[in-house]
C-alpha cells in the first residue's frame, strides 16, 4: 500500500516537472515548425521568466496573478526582440549560421545576468508567494502549488490548442510551417506568423520559468540550460513541429526523470535522457506522432 | 544485349503513384529518349534507377545483374552515370576539381598512400590530373580549370556536370532535362557533343527531355510517360504522329 | 622522403620557429606562464584541426567536439596513472592509444548520427557531449581515481615543448596530406553537395564517418596531451562552452583552411590567456559577455559561411 501511494505521489511529481517541460517544449515546437530553427535561447527565456518573476515580487512586492501576466509578457517580448534583433538578418542564409547565432545569444543571456552587477552566478531564492497548503487523499497527498501547475498549465495548454487549431492565426502558423514560400504567395504575412510564434512561444517559456520557481524556489542564472534541452528532447521525442507531440514528450520526460531519480538514482537521470535523445534520433527521428520522410 | 532493364517498376509517395508499372530496356549503343508531361515520372524513374529511391515493386537489371535497390555510388563503379534536373555541380570546387573528384572515385591509391605520400599517391594522382585535362579540353573548358564551378555561364555549367559524369567512365549515362535553359544555338551544341560522347565512348544514353528537336535528333527510341506509366513507346517518327502522345501533350505544340 | 620534400617551406619555417622557441623558453626569456600558453596553443591547433576536418571541410556541425577532448584527456591520465609513465617516449604508445580510443567512440557514435540533418546532427552531438560530461562527473563510481566532480588530480607533468610542438607539426602534415589528397577532394564535394557526390561513385557514408572518426581522434590526441600539461583535470573543462571554442576557431579561421585554423588557435589562445593577464578580475567576466556578441556580429556579417578559398 505504501508503495502505491508512493507512486502515485511520484507520478504527481512527474507530472508537475513535465507540466514545465511541456509548456518549455511548445516553444520549441513551434519554433520549428515556422523557421525550420533550434532555438538555442529557449531555454535561457524559460531562466529569463523566473528572473522576472523574482524581481517583481521581491523588488515591487506585486501580487501573484499580476506576476504571471507582467512576466508572460515581459518574456514574449523577450522573445519578439531576439527574433527581431538576432535571427530576421539571417532568415535566408545557411542553417548553420542561425544555429550558431542562437548559441551566441544563448551564451550571452546566461553571461550577461551572471555579472555580479545583475544578478551573479549564484543561487537565489525564489521568493514564496503563498503557503504552501497540502491536502491528503487516501494514498498520497498533494500540495497547493502543485495544484497551481496543474490548473495553469491545462487552461495554457488548451488555450494553445484553439489558438493553433481553431483560429486563423494558428491556422496561419500552420501554414507556415508546413510551406513557407507558399504561404507567403497566399498572402500571409510571414513575418507577422513568424514574430507571433516567437511570441507565443516566449510566453509560455517564461510562464514555466513562473512555474518553476515556485516549485522549486532556486533559481539560477544557468537554470535555463538543462531544461532547455530536456524540453527539446522533448519536443524531438513528441515529433519536432507537432504541437500535441511536444506536450506529450514533456509529460514523457517529466515522468522519466522522476521515476528514474526515486527508483534507480538520480545521476544516471540525466544519462538516460540523452540515451533517450540518441535513441529517438537514430530509430525515428520523425519522433512519436511524426510522419517518416523518405531521403531523396 | 539488354544493358538496362526495368521491369514493372513501382513507387509511391505517401498515396501517390509516381511510378506505375513501368517497364523498358535499353541496348549497348542505344539512345533512349523519355518524354511526358510534367509530373509524369520522369525523374523519378531516373532517381529509381540510380538508387536514389527504393522501388516499392519491380526490377532492375543492369548487364543482366539485379541492381535492384543498390546505392548510388556503387552504381557509379557499375557503370551507370547521371546528371541532374537542377543540376548539381560541387559550387566551390574549380571546375578541374569537378571533374578530378569523379576521376579519382576509380581504382586508385588509398589511405595511407596519400597520409604518406608514396609513390603510388604521385604516379596515380598524375595519371588522374591528366585524364580531367583531358576531358576538359575535350568539352572545350581549358583555360578555366581554375574558376570556382559557379562562376561558369550556364550553358557551360551544364556541360561541365555532362563532363564530370563522364569523368567516371560509364557505360550508361542518365541526362535529366540538360536542354533546360538553354538556347536554340546551345541545343544544337549539345546535340553534337553527345552525338560525339557516343561514338568515342561507346555509351548508352537514357535522356529525359521537353525540347522536342534535342530528343528526337539523338534519340534510336523513345518511350512516353503519363501520369508514371508508360503510354507509347517507338521511334521518333511514330511517337510524334501517336494519338495519346499528342493527347498527353495537350496543349502543347510538337515541333 | 617525397613525404618532407612537398612541404620543405613549412619545414623550414617550422625548424625556424622551434629554434627561436628553444631559446626563449631554456633561458626563460618569456616566463613560465607564457610558456604554459604557448604550449597549450599547439593543443588547441591539434584539436581544432580535427573539427576542422570534420566541419570545415566535410559540413558536419559537431556541438560535441570536446566530448573528444575529454575521452582523450581522461583516457591519457588513467593509463600514465596506473602505468607509472614518466618519460616522454614512454608517453607517445599512451597518447596514440588515447587518440585511437577517442577516435573509436567517435566512429562508433557517428555510425548511426553522421547521417542526420544539420540541425538534429547539432543535438545529437550536443546530446552526446552532455552525455560525456555527467559520465565524467560520476567517473569516479567507475574508478576512484578518475575523480569524478572532484576533478582527476596529481597527472604526471610530461608536455613538453618538444613533445607538443612537435605532435603539433606531425599532425599539421598528415592532415595536410589528408585534405590535399583525393580524399580531401571527397570531402569538399560532400560538403558542396552529398547527393552529387554519391552519384559519381564516392561513399559518402564512410567518408563522413572517416573525417568524423580522424577529427575526433586528433580531439582526444590534444586531450592527452592537456591532461599531461596542466596534470589536472575538472568535467566543467569539456562541456559545451569548450565545444563552441573550437567552433569559434574553425570558424574563424575559415571552414576548410588548414592555415587558418593554426593562425586562429594561435591566436585564439593568445586572446583569451591575454586577457586574463591584461583585465583586472571584475573585468574578466565580461569575456563571455563580449564574445557571443562578436559571435552573432560575426554571423551577421558573414552570414553564407566563412569559406576560406583555397
Amino acid at each position: 500500500m505504501e508503495l502505491l501511494g508512493y507512486i502515485i505521489e511520484q507520478t504527481i511529481n512527474g507530472l508537475q516537472l513535465g507540466a514545465v517541460y511541456a509548456l518549455i517544449a511548445l516553444g520549441y515546437t513551434m519554433v520549428y515548425g515556422v523557421l525550420r530553427l533550434i532555438n538555442f535561447a529557449h531555454g535561457d527565456i524559460f531562466m529569463l521568466g523566473a528572473f522576472i518573476a523574482y524581481f517583481l515580487i521581491t523588488k515591487f512586492g506585486m501580487p501573484i496573478y499580476l506576476v504571471f501576466i507582467i512576466t508572460m509578457l515581459s518574456t514574449g517580448l523577450a522573445g519578439y526582440l531576439i527574433e527581431k534583433i538576432a535571427y530576421k538578418p539571417l532568415r535566408n542564409a545557411p542553417k548553420i549560421s542561425l544555429l550558431i547565432t542562437a548559441v551566441g545569444v544563448s551564451l550571452f543571456l546566461e553571461y550577461f545576468l551572471s555579472l555580479n552587477a545583475i544578478f551573479t552566478p549564484n543561487y537565489i531564492a525564489f521568493p514564496r508567494p503563498f503557503e504552501i497548503k497540502t491536502y491528503d487523499a487516501a494514498l498520497f497527498t498533494v500540495t497547493n502549488i502543485q495544484l497551481l501547475i496543474f490548473t495553469v498549465t491545462f487552461v495554457s495548454l488548451f488555450l494553445v490548442y484553439l489558438l493553433v487549431y481553431r483560429t486563423k492565426y494558428g491556422k496561419a502558423m500552420r501554414a507556415v510551417s508546413y510551406d513557407r514560400e507558399v504561404a507567403s504567395l497566399m498572402g500571409i504575412g510571414i513575418d507577422g506568423i513568424i514574430s507571433f510564434t516567437f511570441i507565443v512561444g516566449a510566453s509560455l517559456a517564461g510562464l514555466g520559468g513562473i512555474l518553476y520557481g515556485i516549485a522549486y524556489p532556486q533559481i539560477n542564472v544557468f537554470m535555463g540550460i538543462m531544461p532547455g534541452i530536456k524540453s527539446f528532447i522533448a519536443a524531438v521525442l513528441g515529433g519536432i513541429g507537432i504541437v500535441h507531440g511536444a506536450v506529450l514528450g514533456g509529460f514523457i520526460i517529466g515522468l522519466l526523470e522522476v521515476f528514474v531519480s526515486a527508483f534507480i538514482s538520480s545521476t544516471f537521470r540525466d544519462g538516460l535522457i540523452f540515451i533517450i535523445l540518441l535513441l529517438v534520433l537514430i530509430l525515428k527521428p520523425s519522433g512519436i506522432f511524426g510522419k517518416r520522410i523518405e531521403k531523396v | 544485349m539488354k544493358l538496362l532493364e526495368v521491369i514493372n517498376l513501382e513507387k509511391s509517395f505517401g498515396g501517390v503513384k509516381a511510378v506505375d508499372n513501368m517497364s523498358f530496356h535499353i541496348r549497348e549503343g542505344e539512345t533512349l529518349g523519355i518524354i511526358g508531361p510534367n509530373g509524369a515520372g520522369k525523374t523519378t524513374v531516373f532517381n529509381l534507377i540510380t538508387g536514389f529511391y527504393r522501388p516499392d515493386k519491380g526490377v532492375i537489371k543492369f548487364s543482366g545483374k539485379h541492381i535492384t535497390g543498390v546505392p548510388p555510388y556503387k552504381l557509379s563503379h557499375l557503370g551507370i552515370s547521371r546528371t541532374f534536373q537542377n543540376m548539381r555541380l560541387f559550387s566551390n570546387l574549380t571546375v578541374f576539381e569537378n571533374i578530378l573528384s569523379a576521376v579519382l572515385t576509380g581504382k586508385s591509391y588509398g589511405l595511407i598512400s596519400a597520409l604518406f605520400r608514396t609513390n603510388n599517391y604521385f604516379s596515380s594522382e598524375g595519371k588522374a590530373e591528366q585524364r580531367a585535362r583531358g576531358l576538359i579540353d575535350f568539352f572545350g573548358l581549358s583555360g578555366k580549370e581554375d574558376y570556382p564551378a559557379e562562376s561558369l555561364p550556364y550553358g557551360e555549367q551544364r556541360k561541365l556536370e555532362l563532363a564530370r559524369a563522364l569523368s567516371t567512365g560509364p557505360r550508361l549515362l542518365l541526362i535529366d532535362e540538360p536542354g533546360a535553359g538553354m538556347n536554340p544555338r546551345e541545343v544544337l551544341d549539345f546535340v553534337d557533343t553527345i552525338k560525339v560522347i557516343k561514338d568515342k565512348h561507346s555509351l548508352s544514353i537514357i535522356i529525359i527531355e521537353h525540347q522536342m528537336k534535342l530528343v528526337m535528333g539523338i534519340s534510336d527510341r523513345i518511350a512516353v510517360m503519363d501520369f508514371g506509366e508508360k503510354i507509347m513507346e517507338g521511334v521518333p517518327s511514330e511517337v510524334k504522329k501517336d494519338k495519346k502522345v499528342i493527347e498527353a501533350y495537350l496543349g502543347e505544340a510538337l515541333e | 622522403m617525397r613525404f618532407f620534400l612537398e612541404s620543405r617551406k613549412f619545414l623550414i619555417v617550422s625548424a625556424a620557429a622551434y629554434i627561436l622557441l628553444k631559446i626563449l623558453f631554456a633561458n626563460n626569456i618569456i616566463s613560465i606562464y607564457i610558456q604554459q600558453i604557448t604550449l597549450f596553443a599547439f593543443i588547441v591547433t591539434i584539436a581544432s584541426l580535427g573539427l576542422n576536418v570534420i566541419y570545415g571541410y566535410t559540413g558536419q556541425f559537431s556541438l560535441g567536439h570536446a566530448a573528444f577532448y575529454g575521452i582523450g584527456a581522461y583516457t591519457s591520465a588513467y593509463l600514465t596513472k596506473i602505468f607509472g609513465i614518466e618519460g616522454v617516449f614512454s608517453f607517445l604508445p599512451v597518447l596514440f592509444i588515447s587518440g585511437v580510443a577517442a577516435g573509436f567512440i567517435g566512429c562508433l557514435i557517428g555510425i548511426p548520427i553522421l547521417r542526420l540533418r544539420d540541425d538534429f546532427l547539432a543535438i545529437a552531438t550536443l546530446g552526446f557531449g552532455t552525455l560525456v560530461r555527467v559520465i565524467l562527473d560520476n567517473s569516479d563510481r567507475f574508478t576512484e581515481v578518475l575523480g569524478g566532480s572532484r576533478g582527476f588530480v596529481g597527472i604526471t607533468k610530461i608536455a613538453n615543448l618538444e613533445l607538443t610542438f612537435f605532435s603539433a607539426l606531425f599532425i599539421v602534415l598528415i592532415t595536410k596530406n589528408l585534405i590535399y589528397s583525393r580524399y580531401g577532394l571527397f570531402l569538399r564535394s560532400i560538403r558542396d553537395d552529398e547527393l552529387a557526390s554519391t552519384s559519381i561513385g564516392i561513399n559518402t557514408s564512410r567518408m563522413k564517418l572517416m573525417a568524423f572518426s580522424y577529427g575526433c581522434m586528433l580531439a582526444g590526441i590534444g586531450g592527452g596531451l592537456y591532461a599531461h600539461l596542466y596534470t589536472f583535470l575538472h568535467p566543467s573543462n569539456f562541456d559545451i562552452l569548450k565545444s563552441i571554442d573550437f567552433l569559434i576557431i574553425v570558424i574563424i579561421g575559415g571552414m576548410g583552411s588548414i592555415r587558418g585554423t593554426i593562425y586562429a588557435s594561435i591566436i585564439w589562445v593568445g586572446f583569451i590567456e591575454g586577457l586574463r593577464i591584461v583585465l583586472p578580475v571584475e573585468l574578466l567576466d565580461l569575456r563571455w559577455v563580449v564574445i557571443p556578441i562578436l559571435l552573432i556580429a560575426l554571423m551577421m556579417w558573414k552570414p553564407y559561411g566563412l569559406m576560406a578559398k583555397k
